[in-house]
């Protein structure tokens, strides 16, 4: 009898749910075309429009021949589409003495870039360690410097590195500049990296003094493995840098090693004979792509970094 | 023989004092738990053990060895903590590995060791996951092994288990019973807000307020005998309750708040006797009845309900004593409703009688 009294109320309470109300109900309607969503995608339009119209004027132009260029439509795409002016920007477009277009800058910034990203963060990732998890006596007035370091104008420090370059018998070498684009990045990366590994749970560093693993120890067994994604951050914002700089690359070379943004400016400002427009954007193009296929290629784990404070064990 | 001793430690942080003057000794295969609120010290104090804090003066043996100066890994501690801190791009058997890599361990001793932990902890089907594939309970029982294979003498719980729900934890709180029983000789020493925790493991507690150590005595004195005010109210839940008013001790003691006279002449009174003044008279919820039971208790009286919390097993009953508040435990079925008056007893001689001024039990 009780059971049967018990299927009796439970059948009582499901009817009662079944017996739908008027009104809403269920999941919100969304309407695609809303007053909002169209102001909201206009606006990214033409926000990227106006972004990425530079860039398409660029490619079309680079694509077409001289005579194409002179008739002055600079919008219509190219109705001969040629690649002679890459060609001739990346091999035999002449700046100064030599005659062998962007490929010999193009080799002089890789071999700028790589050491000058390979130093600069294995020292700020250290320092960054050493700052976030080892309190060091005088650490706090040590970092305090070197953000300080980070506020400085370039400008002001360009002749005396000219003079500390020169007597340390580097001026004018890759070396010299590899060194000066590694202290010049240091600041930030250490920010970075110092901000980073203090998001990383105390505790796990205990754990792994408590296990016996010294200062390097720590940070190669346990540190390293969990900071991909900075790395991959400090890469991305170096690489850019590096490739992408110019100043401390007219200052501190000569023509033989010049980067290729200074042997770019070279191509684009000469002042003697025509001016190659389509030679000028597909040099340009080319000095960009580096900068742009790394971050293509590493962007979600730049996203990943950035957005890096929560590290679960 | 003392397997850690704490003598005199002191410890700043610039112009604050988180410890002062500490001792402690805890002897070879005791269990001892440091309970206390939060920043009372207690974690600090732990921390300053294992050496992961530099004490700023005093000193700390292990095992009879002046360890003050010596890094955490050469002091023969095991720790574990509260948020696991399991080395998450390893495997569990890493894990368990690499302290004794570190230490240079012959591989099949490792090997020998951990299967050894693996098998107390019940975490062998566990060895070649990650540590986020685990679960809560799981990731405790590898970090809890972790400190295990080190095979130390001292083991340090920094509140391991208040990361977990309330059923893994009393399973878990069995667990680390179980282990200390079968690592005879292991002392260990565990740091947590839970008085449960404490009751149900501790051999000793230590019972730590601003830095210092309010009382250290075995469970069921820290119960039934509380030092001072600030251990008697936090320890027991409900809370113990505290009536103000005056001792007399002209002829037979008798404890006075208003119109309610207590006779204190069953109560045991430490040290120097009964001293006259004012005083605040502490009894615990359990220790009082009501009813029929109330009948024998040497104190009466009859109190007014004011509310009723059902609690399943037990009710608490929130009523006024002549004004002052009295809450009691009655059994779950109880019929009683707000404004309903009851009669209920104690035993004054259950009752923890403190100087108002100085809060200590007299």
């Amino acid at each position: 009898m009780a059971e049967a009294g018990l299927i009796d109320h439970t059948d009582a309470a499901a009817g009662s749910h079944s017996r739908a109300l008027e009104g809403p109900r269920g999941a919100r309607p969304r309407r695609v075309l809303s007053r909002r969503n169209i102001i909201l995608y206009g606006t990214l339009f033409v926000v990227a429009v106006y972004y990425l119209l530079p860039l398409y004027v660029m490619i079309v132009t680079s694509l077409k021949g001289m005579p194409e260029i002179r008739l002055g439509n600079v919008f219509s795409p190219p109705v001969e589409i040629t690649f002679e002016p890459w060609v001739k920007a990346w091999a035999t477009a002449c700046t100064g003495l030599n005659c062998d277009g962007l490929s010999r800058g193009f080799w002089n910034s890789v071999r700028i870039t790589i050491p000058s990203v390979v130093l600069s963060i294995a020292i700020a990732s250290v320092n960054g360690y050493a700052l976030a998890n080892w309190r060091f006596k005088g650490a706090n007035l040590f970092f305090t410097i070197l953000i300080v370091g980070a506020f400085i104008p370039y400008q002001v420090m360009l002749y005396p590195i000219v003079i500390i370059l020169r007597e340390m018998g580097i001026y004018g070498t890759l070396t010299g500049l590899v060194l000066v684009h590694s202290v010049f990045g240091m600041p930030i990366l250490t920010l970075l990296f110092r901000n980073y590994f203090t998001s990383v749970p105390e505790e796990l560093f205990k754990a792994a003094r408590v296990d016996g693993a010294g200062f390097w120890g720590i940070y190669f067994k346990i540190m390293l493995p969990m900071s991909l994604p900075i790395f991959v951050v400090a890469m991305i914002l170096q690489v850019t840098g590096i490739w992408n700089d110019f100043l401390f690359g007219v200052v501190y070379t000569k023509p033989d090693i010049y980067p290729m943004t200074v042997q770019l400016n070279n191509i684009v400002n000469s002042v003697q004979g025509v001016k190659e427009y389509n030679v000028n954007m597909a040099a340009t193009l080319l000095t960009g792509l580096v900068p742009l296929v790394v971050y293509f290629v590493s962007g979600k784990l730049f996203v990943r970094g950035i957005a890096a404070g929560a590290v679960k064990g | 023989m003392a397997s850690v001793s704490v003598r005199n430690l002191d410890l700043s942080f610039g112009d604050v004092k988180v410890l002062q003057n500490l001792n402690l000794d805890i002897e070879k295969g005791e269990f001892l738990v440091l309970l206390g609120s939060s920043g009372c010290g207690k974690s600090t104090l732990l921390n300053c053990i294992a050496g992961l804090l530099d004490i700023t003066d005093g000193q700390i043996f292990i095992s009879e060895h002046n360890v003050t100066w010596e890094q955490p890994k050469d002091r023969g501690i095991g720790m574990v903590f509260q948020s696991y801190a399991l080395y998450p791009q390893m495997t569990v058997e890493g894990n368990l590995a690499f302290g004794l890599k570190n230490a240079r361990v012959p591989r099949d001793e490792i090997k020998k060791r951990i299967a050894r932990a693996a098998q107390l902890l019940h975490i062998e089907p566990l060895l070649k996951r990650k540590p986020a594939q685990l679960s809560g309970g799981q990731r405790q029982r590898v970090a809890i092994g972790r400190a295990l294979v080190r095979d130390v003498d001292v083991f340090l719980f920094d509140e391991p288990l208040s990361n977990l729900d309330a059923k893994l934890r009393a399973e878990l709180r069995v667990e680390i019973k179980r282990l200390h029983h079968e690592l005879e000789n292991t002392t260990m020493i565990y740091v947590t807000h839970d008085q449960i925790e404490a009751m149900t493991l501790a051999d000793r507690i230590a019972i730590m307020r601003a830095g210092a150590i309010q009382q250290l005595a075995d469970p069921a004195t820290i119960y039934n005998k509380p030092y001072n005010k600030y251990v008697a109210g936090f320890i027991g839940s409900p809370s113990i309750n505290f009536i103000d008013g005056t001792l007399e001790a002209a002829s037979d003691p008798v404890f006075k708040a208003g119109e309610t006279k207590v006779d204190l002449s069953r109560y045991a009174f430490s040290g120097n006797g009964p001293k006259p003044g004012p005083v605040t008279f502490g009894i615990r919820p359990e220790h009082i009845f009501m009813d029929k039971a109330a009948v024998d208790e040497p104190f009466r009286a009859n109190v007014e309900v004011d509310v009723v919390e059902p609690m399943g097993a037990d009710t608490l009953v929130w009523s006024k004593l002549n004004g002052h508040e009295l809450r009691f435990r009655v059994d779950g079925q109880t019929p009683l409703k707000k404004g309903d008056r009851v009669k209920v007893g104690f035993d004054p001689a259950r009752a923890s009688i403190f100087d108002a001024e100085t809060e200590m039990r007299l």
